[in-house]
């Protein structure tokens, strides 16, 4: 495997690793430790991973792939109820339902391209939410929301004698609940690790390590090629289609195995997941972090959930808290102002932050990053090796 | 012996008759220009021969296998490379990727899932497309962005590319078109360095200049009807073509 990686790639991907299991350590002292936002930080990194392949690469921008997320989480509660409380079947079938669906919408919707090919994603995506919603009710629960019950068959888990007693059954891997959490205290910070946590971590890094191989691929070369100028391609003897869709259908997976994961940690799916919001939010967190490169979309994802789990809690009594300093007439008017960012309306911060980075960082924050290593580089070693730095990590994306 | 074969071609397009009639011979080795006034069907005879548009009538066979109602692909695949009037590359791609991505679809056909497989170890299709950038002069750019070169290099790297496919004929749609006059002598050498080499090509053109030093035959299409079939040295005085494409003037 060294002979076939490049030497940055091994080392982003032991990095990545280190501070992927390393981050109830990290996060924990900006506030974001807990295991609940970890736990999205991961599954929402891996559902912008799969997107990014898509529309990083081939530059096929869909508003649908929240659909897929849904199909996964619905899949995943389904094996659950009918299979067995263990993770490994349901992540598996919410990958393969995930990648059905994709194949069927992708294949119908990539006959167009630009605009038309995002409208038709947006209203399939449209079709599944209003199907889960209400027409779909004895496979979804609609409006509730598809649970687990106490009386549900579970074949596997019976055939082999585990029995939940008169609780709710918790997924388990192989008798690790996904719910446990041991904490410890260090330098007076209590770190949580929760085995639902490491569970999508590893799938994290695994999904990582297989973008990582696909954009180094010759298939990933090809994908480049579809965004960069189809007419070319197919008089270069490619049929641009069949990679279109492998990266649709990719992609789909990707997010079934981000919507399952979703039910491993917290064993219920509701319609709202396939809402076109949710879509949306895909597509923003992969252009804040930075559209076909390989680490944006994951950094994209976290700096949303972030944002939005920060954001979200503040109210009206810590602004005023925050702007207890000033006199009172000028804490009054700061407060209503910020107030307006925080709690319900954090989606307005995030429209501002998205806003800036498109104007700003065309690129993402990923070309934020670059920036100020090359600003660095050139300061160190004088104008001419701080271009050729440029250059080469620029090739390196 | 010939490798390209149009005979008795039709298109109209509503009214137009935009190609009567049209036979055509391009043997295998040689360099077969096709020239003509603006409007005298040149475009659209090209257009025939890659599956862009299907004529009313007649044949195109290449190499034994017709062309007509093949997809453009398919048509690359079994040996027909295309240079486009603008050069159409991979803009934001680096030169060496540009040529490496034909190398690929001739090696792996239209659709290969090589996911698993990386660029890094595939050392003979890079070596392949170094060999070709060195050919047209612009290896020392390798690892530049395609999109960023000059009109006269992406014109080369175009060459490269449809070269490092190996192809069994070339089609060429007015290859100096908005080019500098330096950018046109240098094109025109490296298409003389290509011809040396014994690929087919078929150049549609309107600049005498490019057509006289280049050419092993000519064909002179004027309405649709190629008007004539001859050697270049034979063509400038012939009073048919001065009449038709000249209006009467003296060469």
């Amino acid at each position: 495997m060294s002979l076939t990686m490049n030497r940055n790639d091994v080392l982003l991907l032991i990095g990545f690793t280190i501070v992927v299991f390393a981050a109830p350590f990290i996060f924990t002292p900006i506030g974001a430790g807990y295991p609940d936002l970890l736990q999205k930080f991961a599954i929402f990194g891996i559902f912008a991973l799969g997107f990014n392949i898509l529309f990083g690469l081939t530059g096929y921008l869909s508003f649908g792939h929240a659909a897929f997320l849904g199909v996964g989480s619905y899949t995943a509660v389904w094996s659950f109820k009918l299979l067995s409380m263990n993770p490994l079947p349901a992540i598996f079938f919410a990958i393969l339902l995930g990648g059905l669906f994709s194949a069927v919408i992708g294949y119908i919707s990539l006959r167009r391209s630009g605009i038309y090919f995002s409208i038709l994603t947006l209203a399939f995506a449209q079709m599944c939410y209003n199907l889960a919603y209400s027409v779909l009710t004895p496979i979804t629960n609609g409006e509730t929301g598809l649970q687990l019950d106490q009386s549900d068959p579970r074949i596997l888990d019976t055939a082999a004698g585990i029995d939940y007693g008169a609780a709710l059954p918790v997924s388990n891997f192989f008798g690790i609940d996904m719910n446990s959490t041991v904490e410890t205290t260090l330098f007076g910070q209590t770190l949580q690790f929760n085995s639902g946590y490491y569970f999508c971590a590893v799938l994290l890094i695994l999904c990582f390590f297989i973008s990582m191989r696909i954009f180094r691929s010759p298939f990933g070369l090809m994908l480049r090629a579809v965004k960069s100028n189809q007419n070319r391609m197919s008089y270069t003897g490619l049929n641009t289609k069949p990679y279109a869709l492998a990266a649709f259908i990719i992609s789909g997976m990707y997010a079934g195995l981000a919507g399952g994961l979703m039910a491993v940690t917290d064993p219920l799916a509701g319609a709202e997941r396939m809402q076109w919001t949710a879509s949306g939010e895909v597509v923003l967190m992969t252009i804040l972090g930075g559209a076909g490169t390989l680490l944006g979309p994951v950094i994209g994802a976290g700096v949303i959930k972030y944002f939005e789990n920060i954001f979200s809690s503040f109210n009206e009594g810590i602004l005023m808290q925050a702007y207890s300093f000033l006199p009172e007439t000028l804490q009054h008017a700061l407060v209503s102002i910020s107030s307006l960012f925080v709690g319900e309306g954090w989606h307005l911060t995030l429209g501002a932050l998205f806003m800036l980075i498109v104007i700003f960082l065309p690129g993402g924050l990923m070309e934020g990053f670059r920036r100020i290593r090359t600003g660095i580089s050139r300061l160190m070693g004088g104008g001419k090796s701080g271009k050729a730095s440029d250059r080469a990590s620029a090739a390196a994306e | 012996m010939s490798i390209l074969s149009v005979k008795n071609v039709n298109k109209n397009f509503g009214g137009l008759k935009a190609l009567n009639n049209v036979n055509l011979t391009v043997d295998a080795g040689t360099v077969h220009a096709i020239i003509g006034p603006n409007g005298a069907g040149k475009s659209t005879l090209l257009n025939c021969f890659i599956g862009r548009l299907e004529p009313d009538t007649g044949t195109v066979t290449f190499d034994g296998t017709s062309l007509l109602g093949i997809e453009p692909h398919e048509i690359n695949q079994i040996g027909v490379s295309r240079v486009f009037q603008t050069p159409e590359i991979f803009g934001e791609l680096s030169l060496v990727d540009n040529v490496m991505i034909p190398a690929f679809a001739k090696r792996d056909g239209i659709f290969t899932l090589n996911a698993w497989r990386q660029i890094k170890t595939e050392t003979a299709i890079r070596d392949k497309a170094m060999v070709m950038l060195e050919d047209v002069g612009l290896a020392a750019k390798a690892g530049d962005i395609a999109g960023q070169l000059s009109r006269g290099d992406k014109r080369r790297l175009e060459l490269a590319m449809c070269l490092v496919q190996d192809p069994k004929l070339l089609l060429l749609d007015e290859p100096t078109a908005g080019m500098a006059r330096a950018d046109t002598n240098n094109t025109i050498d490296l298409m003389k360095t290509i011809a040396q080499r014994g690929v087919t090509m078929v150049v549609i053109e309107h600049d005498m200049h490019v057509v006289f030093s280049l050419a092993d035959k000519i064909s002179v299409l004027a309405q649709g009807t190629v008007i004539v079939e001859d050697m270049p040295e034979n063509i400038k005085g012939n009073p048919k073509v001065q009449e038709a494409y000249l209006g009467g003037a003296h060469l």
